[in-house]
């Protein structure tokens, strides 16, 4: 059995924050995005974060540790868009291997330094998994309901390669995230167990959906209960719900989660929601604020951030979260 | 209890369903079944899927709780089918809400749906029929699928048909799934084989008992197993006789259930009520399937002989309840809001008092309270109280007469209550609502209708002693109107509550700007359904400690948002217009109108607006919150938003058949340039003689920009930055427009009114407004297509015009990018509205008939919508010299803008 679930039985783990946010302020240029490597590339690549685990992979590698040094247990790999659905607008379907294998090796090498120093505190690496940019219960055109854009097969064959690289470059946990459409996290849950199964081997999972809005429902219309009946066929480490809302708004969504399930529970939140503008511009403070409530009520066992947070959030997150009990699961009678 | 999960099977569509010891039966819907109805096959197979999508929709709107959907026919692609099928119905909210039952004998076919489908769904089924090696993989597919799976009691042998056969291939299948396949337990359903009964052959006679036997076992020694069938098998041999299979189903099915069958597949149509099986047939039929008696079978078919052709008698229960007392029969029609019998039953109710009064103090107050009762209670909704207050409108008018008869009758209210919308503004909706729910609650209304001024205001609630003055705006402008009214009511030492409320108020506005002016109780109400417990409270005798309560939380809330704001940053308006949003005009896309100057459209088709409509805003303006088309589904309020929609479809219909109201447009696209940064000079346009441009005059709007403090990078917008400078030498272009759908609109409000019919008063109003709104995204349409014609080629559907996906804008004064009023008279005096189409501007400058829009069209492919934010004193200066006004008077103009100094 993984460390993790040692861990996760004695504390409240700490996730990361947004990974994005962090890039923003290096203000790379295309020229930055490209490195040596792809300098004559065809296609633009300005805004392929994923790929600066490539061409800056320094940059990915200071994010990590800023994150760690703020106090979060487990780090995120930059591997979101990593997926041959998500790299076709990038025409880099063939790196995907690659992308994964680097990005996890890069964040792994971060984590095992900080293990190293405080051995009591193990630090972890969650293999990102995003919902790819298409869906496969929603048509995108509305004069043909019954037209899908991707079927689950190809997103089983898609997900299975990028689960693959990640466990090849020694992640500690999958994290299937930011879902949707249930059913891209189908897809994705049916080629972890099927890789599982051929390398005979374990590792934990966690499934993070998203709710989109105040309608309490995910984008492809699920509640809360639906979804979280969806996704539990397998034994997963944690579920729970990331981004589009701050943490305030996610909560009485996460208060039902956790009534309802089995496993253990995460939360990365934004930085509440945008302004007119579009930015966050929830600060650490507030957000702390909001994140005790989430302990006082026993809620949570990882708690972290999403788009708009950075390691002042996750360091004001940590102090609070050592201060609680993590949630107790929840047992058949 | 807190830290335990039941292990109860739980499935799911878009919502959840859990099969609990309390749920009783949960009932499967079989009409999706090409194997079953000759109808679905027959539409799959012309490829009708609306109608095939509507016999799904059938069985969910008649309570099938999953539904089977099954395409096994030779004549099919029995894949592609599925998967289509499953495709649409994930469209289809209102059906994908339930779990799909993916029915097949093939594999491929099961795989194809399990492969659609986002929620857990049931797989029926798989068996050991073909072995154990299949079996495992099966259900191992069915797994990692997701999805919770029919066992048939079958195996290599065949079908079970004893008692024994089934335990024995149940328990085998159940050992294997849970132990070898780590199957959870609870996603085990077993269908143990329903058989026909009372076929006159011995073999077949004990089928329904050893089915009840079976079930049992298999509840008792396979723990969280479930238990399902189908249920129409067991009469197969009455095939005709509807008496007797609909008693054969209900007493199979009453008695499966209580030996522990869960689920089921049954045809609701063919059901009796087990109660209501008259005794001999129940005997008989019971006789049957527990094989009491040898000449069972044959007892049964005697009987069947005698009831043969006879047609069930269809009772109507719809007018049950005109049998029940005369007081239970007013609560049901105000409840319900049926106000056929009303006056028929306030007649009889009127002769059986002394007093014509005691019919409103008794019987239609008893009614009333049930309604306030189910109402506060979240069990009512609003458009169903205001429905119930048209009931009562009714019996009150009816009974007047002989009230009035009396010298002494006069009715006793809770209280009076001044309602008014401010000067200047025109909308009433909201108010409306207020005063025909409290109006419901026994409060007297005095309402003085739209644009009082507040002189009027503050005498008539002097003359008429009222206990509360309630106001209301839409319009920002209305907001210094209330400010202004509570002034005067401090002056004129008021000490009764005010009460505000409409779209532009809020709670921050209430606290900051009108509390700190009037010593006693201000509250903002923005709810009909609070209003009444706020009003409630406020009358109370002893309402000190309540009115203390808002005072100080207001107090609280008013030095907190003042802290807050400070925190806010602002720059220059002179940074501000260096930070502005820089196109590159030198290769952006300028598109010269096909055709210049105005237009007017005098009497505009109607109809086709209808699909123009944006619902949401619709359903909000009653208080049911919610996204069209999502909200008539809606758990809590679907129901209620359903009956709204079917109420204000048929006036829609009637207004569109009578020609009901009247829609006007106006609009023009001209020559225009941004000068001085921030003002857009524009030029009227007259055609001479040979179609050549004249230009006539030049106007000038004035935009306000905003001075909040960016992160870098982003601009400070102002809506001129749209639009190319002069200086750049390009020549740009700006439209102009204004839409009103509501002629009309208030003689039918009064008509309605007259007939105290509030509920329908109210509708029209709303109906006018979403018509307005469609009229102006169909306005913007057709310029953007026909005669701007800068993007003929665009095609999208409602969904996406009310997302605004197309490119350019229609901002409007008064709204976030331009919130100031007074731009409306610049386009008033440029297009001349009110000659032209009639639509006038208030003192407040809201618009007459409230029906209408007007604003801008920008077309730049770069132009967005925004929200002003704060400004400070210095653009203030700058914008009262631009307009050449006094400071003050801009200052009260632009005030719910001005940055707190």
């Amino acid at each position: 059995m993984s460390k993790i679930y040692q861990a996760i039985q004695k504390r409240i783990l700490v996730l990361d924050g947004a990974m994005g946010t962090m890039l923003q302020r290096y203000n790379f240029s295309e020229e930055d995005f490209r490195g040596k490597r792809f300098k004559d590339y065809p296609t633009s690549l300005k805004g392929n974060n994923d790929l600066l685990s490539l061409t800056q992979p320094n940059a990915i590698a200071d994010v990590h540790h800023k994150y760690f040094e703020a106090g979060a247990d487990i780090v995120e790999t930059n591997t979101f868009s990593s997926t041959s659905i998500a790299m076709a607008d990038y025409n880099m379907e063939d790196l995907v291997y690659e992308l994964n294998y680097e990005s996890a090796k890069i964040a792994k090498q971060v984590a095992d330094e900080f293990s190293k120093q405080n051995p009591d505190k193990e630090r972890f690496v969650a293999g990102s998994i995003g919902p790819t940019n298409k869906t496969a219960s929603l048509s995108p055109d509305v004069n043909r309901p019954e037209y899908r854009a991707i079927t689950f097969n190809e997103l089983r064959i898609a997900y299975k390669l990028q689960i693959e690289a990640l466990i090849d470059g020694g992640v500690d946990v999958l994290l299937v995230e930011t879902i949707f459409d249930t059913l891209n996290a189908k897809a994705a849950l049916f080629a972890i167990d099927e890789v599982l199964e051929e390398r005979n081997m374990e590792i934990p999972i966690m499934v993070s959906g998203t709710i989109t809005d105040a309608s309490g429902r995910t984008l492809s219309g699920q509640t809360v209960e639906a979804f979280l009946t969806s996704i539990s066929h397998i034994p997963l480490l944690s579920v729970g719900f990331n981004c589009a809302l701050g943490a305030e708004q996610l909560k009485p969504y996460m208060q039902r989660l956790s009534n309802k399930t089995e496993f253990f529970t995460s939360a990365h939140p934004n930085a509440g929601l945008p302004n007119a503008f579009g930015e966050y511009d929830q600060t650490p403070e507030q957000m702390q604020l909001l994140i005790e409530d989430y302990l006082k009520d026993g809620l949570i066992n990882i708690i972290g951030g999403c788009c708009g947070t950075n390691p002042e959030h996750i360091k004001a997150i940590a102090d609070v979260a050592k201060n609680y009990e993590p949630r107790q699961l929840k047992v058949y009678v | 209890m807190l830290n335990k999960i039941n292990r109860y099977l739980t499935l799911s569509g878009l919502e959840p369903l859990v099969v609990t010891p309390e749920s009783n039966f949960i009932n499967i819907g079989e009409r999706t079944n090409v194997t079953g109805s000759r109808k679905f096959l027959r539409l799959i197979k012309d490829e009708k899927f609306d109608e095939a999508l509507e016999v799904a929709r059938h069985q969910v709107e008649g309570g099938a709780q999953i539904i089977d959907v099954n395409m096994d026919e030779g004549m099919l692609d029995g894949v592609e089918a599925m998967t289509t099928f499953l495709n649409l119905i994930a469209s289809e909210p209102d059906i994908s809400r339930v779990p799909i039952m993916i029915d097949s004998s093939k594999w491929e076919i099961i795989e194809a749906g399990l492969q659609v489908v986002q929620g857990k769904s049931v797989v029926n089924s798989i068996s050991l029929k073909e072995g154990e090696a299949e079996f495992i993989r099966q259900a191992k597919l069915v797994k990692r699928y997701g999805a919770a799976v029919i066992v048939m009691a079958f195996d290599e042998d065949g079908q079970a048909d004893t008692y024994q056969r089934r335990i024995d291939i149940c328990n085998r299948s159940y050992d294997i799934l849970v132990n070898q396949v780590n199957f959870k337990p609870q996603d085990i359903i077993f269908d143990p084989n329903i058989f026909p009964v009372a076929t006159g052959m011995d073999e077949h006679r004990k089928n329904a008992l050893d089915f009840f036997n079976a079930t049992k076992w298999i509840r008792e020694n396979l723990p969280y197993a479930n238990v399902s069938g189908g249920v129409s098998n067991v009469s197969f041999s009455f095939r005709g006789n509807d008496t007797v299979r609909e008693a054969m189903h209900s007493a199979f099915l009453y008695h499966a259930i209580q030996n522990g069958m869960n689920l089921g597949i049954v045809n609701p149509a063919m059901l009796e009520v087990y109660d209501e099986i008259p005794k001999d047939l129940l005997d008989c039929v019971e006789d049957v399937l527990f094989d009491r008696r040898d000449d069972a079978t044959e007892r049964l078919l005697e009987f069947a002989e005698t009831v043969k052709g006879q047609k069930k008698q269809e009772d109507s229960i719809i007018q049950e309840w005109r049998n029940d007392t005369l007081q239970e029969r007013i609560t049901h029609a105000l409840v319900k809001g049926i106000d056929v019998f009303i006056i028929e039953d306030v007649e009889e109710a009127r002769k059986s008092v002394s007093r014509p009064i005691e019919v409103i103090e008794g019987h239609l107050m008893i009614g009333m309270n049930v309604v306030g009762d189910l109402f506060g209670s979240g069990k009512m909704f609003l458009p169903q109280v205001v429905k119930s207050a048209r009931v009562m409108k009714k019996a009150v008018a009816y009974l007047q007469p002989f009230i009035e008869a009396e010298k002494d009758g006069k009715v006793e209210f809770a209280g009076k209550i001044l309602m008014a919308t401010v000067k200047g503004d025109v909308h009433d909706i909201g108010k409306n609502i207020v005063s025909v729910v409290l109006g419901c609650n026994n409060y007297e209304i005095i309402d003085l209708g739209v644009m009082v001024p507040p002189e009027k205001i503050i005498e008539e609630a002097k003359k008429q002693q009222v206990d509360i003055i309630g106001l209301s705006g839409l319009i920002t402008p209305s907001l210094d109107e209330m400010v202004y009214v509570s002034k005067e009511m401090e002056r004129q030492d008021f000490n009764i509550p005010l009460m505000v409320g409409g779209a532009t108020t809020s709670r921050a506005h209430s606290a900051v700007k009108i509390a700190p002016n009037y010593n006693h109780t201000v509250i903002h109400v923005n709810d009909a359904s609070r209003a009444v417990t706020v009003v409630g409270n406020l009358l109370k005798k002893d309402n000190k400690v309540y009115k203390e309560q808002i005072r100080e939380e207001y107090d609280a809330f008013r030095e907190q948002f003042l802290n807050r704001s400070k925190k806010k940053e602002y720059i220059s308006i002179e940074a501000a217009r260096k930070n502005k949003f820089k196109i590159d005009w030198n290769t952006t896309e300028i598109v010269k109108p096909k055709q210049l100057g105005i237009q007017t459209i005098q009497d505009f088709d109607i109809r086709k607006l209808e699909t123009y409509i944006d619902w949401s805003p619709f359903f909000r303006s009653w208080d049911l919150h919610g996204k069209y088309p999502n909200i008539l589904k809606d758990k809590v309020v679907g129901k209620q938003a359903s009956e709204l929609f079917a109420d204000a479809k048929i006036l829609l219909k009637r207004i569109f058949d009578e020609k009901l109201l009247q829609a006007k447009a106006i609009f023009g696209l001209f020559p225009a340039n941004s000068i001085n940064d921030d003002d857009i000079e524009v030029s009227s346009v007259i055609l001479n003689e040979e179609k050549n441009l004249m230009n006539n005059k030049t106007y000038k709007f004035l935009t306000l920009r905003q001075q909040l403090k960016k992160r870098e990078g982003a601009p400070n917008l102002s809506l001129a930055d749209f639009i190319a400078p002069k200086t750049s030498g390009k020549q740009d272009y700006l439209g102009c427009f204004c839409v009103s759908t509501g002629f009309g609109t208030q003689e039918l409000a009064e008509k309605f009114e007259a007939n105290h019919d509030d509920y329908n008063s109210i509708m029209i109003k709303a109906l006018a407004d979403r018509l307005a709104e469609a009229f102006a995204e169909y306005l913007h349409k057709h310029v953007r297509k026909d005669i701007w014609a800068y993007n003929s080629t665009e095609n999208f559907s409602n969904e996406e015009l009310i997302k605004e996906s197309y490119k350019g804008i229609r901002p409007a004064p008064g709204y976030p990018a331009c919130p100031d009023h007074l731009e409306k008279n610049t386009i008033w005096k440029f297009l001349k509205v009110e000659e032209n189409i009639g639509v006038t501007l208030t003192e407040s400058l809201a618009m007459w008939p409230a029906a209408s829009v007007s604003g801008y069209y920008f077309a730049n492919k770069e132009a967005k919508y925004f929200g002003l934010g704060k400004i400070t004193e210095d653009q203030l200066i700058d914008y009262s010299k631009r307009r050449n006004i006094n400071i003050d008077e801009a200052r009260k103009l632009l005030n719910a803008n001005l940055s707190p100094s």
